[in-house]
This record gives C-alpha cells, structure tokens and sequence, in this order.
C-alpha cells in the first residue's frame, strides 16, 4: 500500500511547497514599492528533503524525545525561508528584484503545472494497472 | 489551499496602487491650481505603503498607512494682472511637479499591472489544480 502511493504523497508534498512559494514572490511583487520591505524566498530543494522526509536536514524538526510531539505529514520549521539577495541597493531599503520575481514567478508557475501533470498521469498508470482486462 | 492567499495579497497591492493612481490624478488635476484668498495653494498628496501580514507565514499585502502633503512652498510666479495675484504682484501656484507625478504614474500603472497578471497566473493554476485527477 505505501509503495502504491508514495510517489503521489512525494508529488503532493512538492504541490504545496510550489503552492507555498508561488505566494512568497506573489508577496514580493505585491510589495514592489512598500519602503523597507525585505524580499522572501525558500530553498526548494532543501524545503523538499524536509518535508519528504527523504534525508537528515539540518535544522529540520526532529523527534529525540519519547514525549515529543510527532510533527505532522509536510510540517516543517519556518527556517527554510531565506533572504532573497538583491544585487542592487535601492535608496528606500526595499530588497526586490522585479525582474527576477517575475521571472522566478513565471517558472514557478511552470513547475507547479509540470507537478500537477506528473500526479495525473502517475493516476492514470494507477486506474489503468486496476482495470480489469476485458473492459477494454 | 494556502495559493488562494494570493489573491488577498495581490489584491491589497492593487487597491493600495489604485489609491496611489488616486493621488497622481488628484495631483495631476490640480497642477495648476492658484492659491485662494487664504494664501494656500494646492498641496501635492503622496500614500505611504506599508506592508501587512495577511495571515499566513510569507503572504505579504500591502496597506496604505495615511496620505501625506508635500509642504514645500508653491511655484510663485510674476503676473501683477492675474486677479488672484497679492499685495507684490506674486501668484501662488500648487507645489505639485508634473514630471514627478508622470513618473509616480507610470510605476503605479505598472506595478498594477504586475499584481494583475500575478492574480491571472494563480487563478489558471488554481483552476488547473481543480481539475486534478479528472484528465
């Protein structure tokens, strides 16, 4: 049963930190022109590893104790949110790169449809390998 | 699903740049406004952006906290036959800069823009996500 849908869990686990960091750079063009605003993102690679639980990260939560509380599927610590470098200063302290959020945005946004499509046809493989034979 | 925040965050962007679209227009409007019997001209308005947590870690809208006056003292020009000239021949015009208001302009119009497409995106993607399983 856990092999049947552990590549689904995996997928969905990268849907929702795709889902998390869409929202982060939308924060960051929403925030373009606010004075001090300092621009946001995560560590993707590493946010997975996390939250699949495939490798020790550091810094990661971690249950050492008999009476810790087991974390949750897909929790994780705030940690994995990193300060996006700006190779410009601008004189109101404001940290954004438009040109980047936009492009990291639009590549976002193709990552999160490329996920999507591999959970559809990893259930497609799964329906077709259940349908019996003779229903065509 | 924590992506339909973005519509709040870039929601908030865009109203709080339509209001600053607001200010341009007012300013614009009043580029070349007198000063009235008081001695007071036109001041130029600027909205001051702040940013404001929309609940969730990482979604950051955006607010306008309050709108200021550019206290600068207004253009005053020579022109003794001008009915609302003073005592020394001096009208006082409005302190607004039209270069500055048509570059505040263009930024806000663009960053509108932005906002819109972002919301654009998040909603195909939400869409798409909706239909998850079914192609």
């Amino acid at each position: 049963m856990q092999r049947l849908t552990s590549t689904l869990e995996f997928h969905a686990q990268a849907l929702t930190l795709r889902a998390e960091r869409q929202r982060l750079i939308a924060s960051n063009i929403a925030n373009a022109d606010t004075p001090g605003y300092v621009a946001r993102d995560m560590d993707f690679a590493r946010a997975l590893r996390e939250a699949s639980g495939t490798s020790a990260v550091a810094g990661a939560m971690a249950t050492t104790h008999a009476s810790h509380l087991a974390d949750p599927a897909g929790a994780r610590s705030a940690a994995e949110l990193t300060y996006a470098h700006n190779p410009q200063d601008s004189l109101d302290q404001n940290t954004v790169d438009l040109d980047r959020e936009r492009a990291s945005f639009a590549e976002n946004a193709v990552k999160y449809e490329a996920t999507l499509r591999f959970i559809n046809g990893h259930m497609r493989t799964l329906q077709d390998a259940m349908r019996s034979p003779n229903q065509g | 699903m924590s992506m339909f925040n973005i519509f709040d965050v870039s929601g908030s962007a865009v109203s709080a740049q339509s209001q600053r679209l607001n200010t341009v227009a007012s300013n614009l409007a009043n580029a070349d406004t007198v000063a009235g019997p008081d001695g007071q001209a036109y001041k130029a308005r600027q909205v001051v952006f702040q940013t404001t947590l929309m609940g969730e870690v990482g979604a950051a809208g955006v607010r306008v906290t309050n709108v200021v006056e550019d206290n600068t003292p207004g253009r005053r020009v020579h022109d003794p036959k001008h009915p609302a000239a003073d005592g020394q021949g001096y009208v006082t015009y409005s302190n607004v800069n039209p270069v500055e208001e048509m570059v505040n302009m263009i930024s806000a119009s663009r960053s509108y823009q932005n906002n819109i497409e972002v919301m654009n995106t998040a909603k195909s993607l939400l869409l798409k996500t909706l239909q998850l399983g079914q192609g």
